[in-house]
């Protein structure tokens, strides 16, 4: 049996992009994720609502080997979103993590083209921990001064792959990170030190 | 089913459909992920004609939830046609509340300026803008100024300013006045006066500009590094008023010039028609004011 997607298709989109914009303009915060919904597992329900609100059938969807294994969950994603399923990374305009320890390095995913570096995948990353606070010290656009995050589980290489792909402005990987009922964001414009 | 506004409205919530929505909300995000880049993304058509805001109109809409409060701006002032015309589209279209003041808006769309009263966190401006393309009027084709873009080569602009210089004495460019953002993309901060660049720069709220016509996307986020380009011997400076306000006193503001009568008889007030009625509910008058 399928399960349903946003109880309020307009308002639920709106509210969860309005919390994935402010995550992206303001690296360094949480926001909270409303999100109302109840996928298969092992999707998560962030993962869920950042899909479900931004993806359609223009943008090809990867999944990681987690979500691909389970039939129901790229059932559910087809069936809300219309959005083609690609078992290739860099041709991914979302690609959606559930297990952010076994995440692929950045640089498989598409980092850009120099003249159209918006066609670069955004990866979602469900995690266990995301705090403000400790761990990860941030600065660049959208930051005061510096900010901290604190996330867990590390993705295999970060924070050093972070610091590659932001050396390749304007080009590389925008990330948002997800745990139950928050977001952050952490756009190819921020440096990061571990 | 989201609810309606009235028994029987006949639009989604803020006119647009959801598929045109989460396009330009896709567009947004790398926008801001990439400041001072510009998105390209599939303008609609729009119950107005371009040039009248269609790209910040739509970008309003994709943004807007039902608890945001509209401000809409037109040169300063929220009581101008265009500013009213949109304002009432979206109080129609989305049902949100609307304002004239400047502290109590969530959203504030601007055509063209950058409100006194200094903005916050809480906060976000959406820009209409006519050409969104810096050296536009230097390099004509796209597929070049794309690939200037893409290379950070921004000699071409450099020497237009240098032009005004020798043939000005000083950098005439007095609107649309270049800034680079975030120390890489050079961008055209739609028709401001260049009296308020500098609050662009390190501002608290969220920029985003959306051009119809020309159909791109582009932001400043939250405290980014916005840069007037200048030279050295003729660094950035913005225009000076002899007098202040006519009507509240109020100095260090960008001043409209008003003819009075047939003989030149002329005042010059606040531009910002909310922070001056705010300065003259206050009990601050001008040399005019009554």
């Amino acid at each position: 049996m399928l399960r349903p997607g946003f109880r309020d298709p307009v308002h639920d989109a709106q509210g969860v992009f309005r919390a994935v914009l402010d995550a992206l303009a303001r690296p360094g915060t949480v926001q909270p994720l409303a999100t109302r919904l109840d996928p298969p597992a092992p999707l998560t329900p962030e993962l869920a609502a950042i899909a479900l609100a931004l993806t359609d059938r223009d943008t090809p969807v990867w999944l990681d080997s987690a979500l691909a294994a389970r039939a129901e969950v790229a059932a559910y994603l087809r069936f809300h979103t219309g959005a083609p399923l690609t078992g290739d990374p860099a041709r991914a305009a979302f690609a959606l993590v559930r297990e952010a320890g076994r995440c692929p390095p950045l640089s498989a995913f598409a980092p850009g083209t120099p003249a159209y570096p918006d066609t670069a995948t955004t990866l979602v990353l469900a995690l266990d921990t995301l705090e403000a606070g400790g761990g990860l010290r941030l600065t660049g656009p959208g930051i005061r001064g510096a900010a901290d995050l604190a996330l867990a589980p590390m993705p295999p290489g970060w924070p050093g792959a972070l610091g590659d792909n932001r050396a390749g402005f304007p080009l590389g990987v925008d990330s948002l990170l997800t745990a139950p009922g928050r977001v952050a964001g952490l756009p190819r414009s921020t440096a990061v030190e571990g | 089913m989201s609810e309606m506004r009235g028994p029987e409205s006949p639009y989604n919530f803020a006119y647009l459909d959801e598929g045109t929505k989460r396009m330009i909300r896709r567009a947004l995000l790398k926008a801001v992920a990439v400041p001072g880049y510009q998105v390209p993304f599939a303008s609609r058509e729009m119950p107005m004609p371009y040039g009248w805001g269609t790209g910040g109109v739509q970008v309003t809409a994709a943004i807007l939830g039902r608890s945001d409060v509209l401000k809409v701006i037109d040169q300063g002032a929220d009581d101008t046609t265009n500013a009213v015309s949109i304002r009432r589209f979206f109080a129609k279209t989305a049902g949100v509340a609307t304002t004239t003041r400047t502290a109590d808006a969530t959203v504030i769309q601007t055509r063209h300026r950058i409100p006194e009263t200094a903005l916050t966190e809480a906060q976000t401006l959406v820009y209409q803008v006519p050409i969104p393309e810096p050296l536009r009027f230097l390099e004509p084709r796209e597929t070049e100024t794309r690939q200037l873009h893409a290379l950070g080569e921004y000699g071409l602009m450099h020497v237009k300013l240098y032009e005004d210089i020798s043939r000005h004495g000083h950098i005439a460019t007095t609107y649309a006045y270049p800034v680079e953002v975030a120390g890489r993309y050079v961008m055209d901060p739609s028709p401001t006066p260049k009296f308020d660049n500098p609050k662009m720069d390190d501002c608290p709220a969220l920029q985003l500009f959306g051009a119809g016509r020309e159909r791109r996307i582009y932001a400043v986020p939250p405290y980014t590094r916005v840069r007037s380009l200048d030279f050295e011997d003729h660094p950035f400076r913005v225009q000076r008023f002899d007098c202040p306000c006519g009507l509240c006193g109020a100095e260090g503001v960008y001043l409209d010039e008003m003819l009075l009568d047939d003989t030149g008889r002329r005042m010059f007030i606040c531009s910002d028609t909310d922070h001056c009625e705010e300065r003259r509910a206050a009990g601050h008058v001008g040399t005019e004011g009554a």
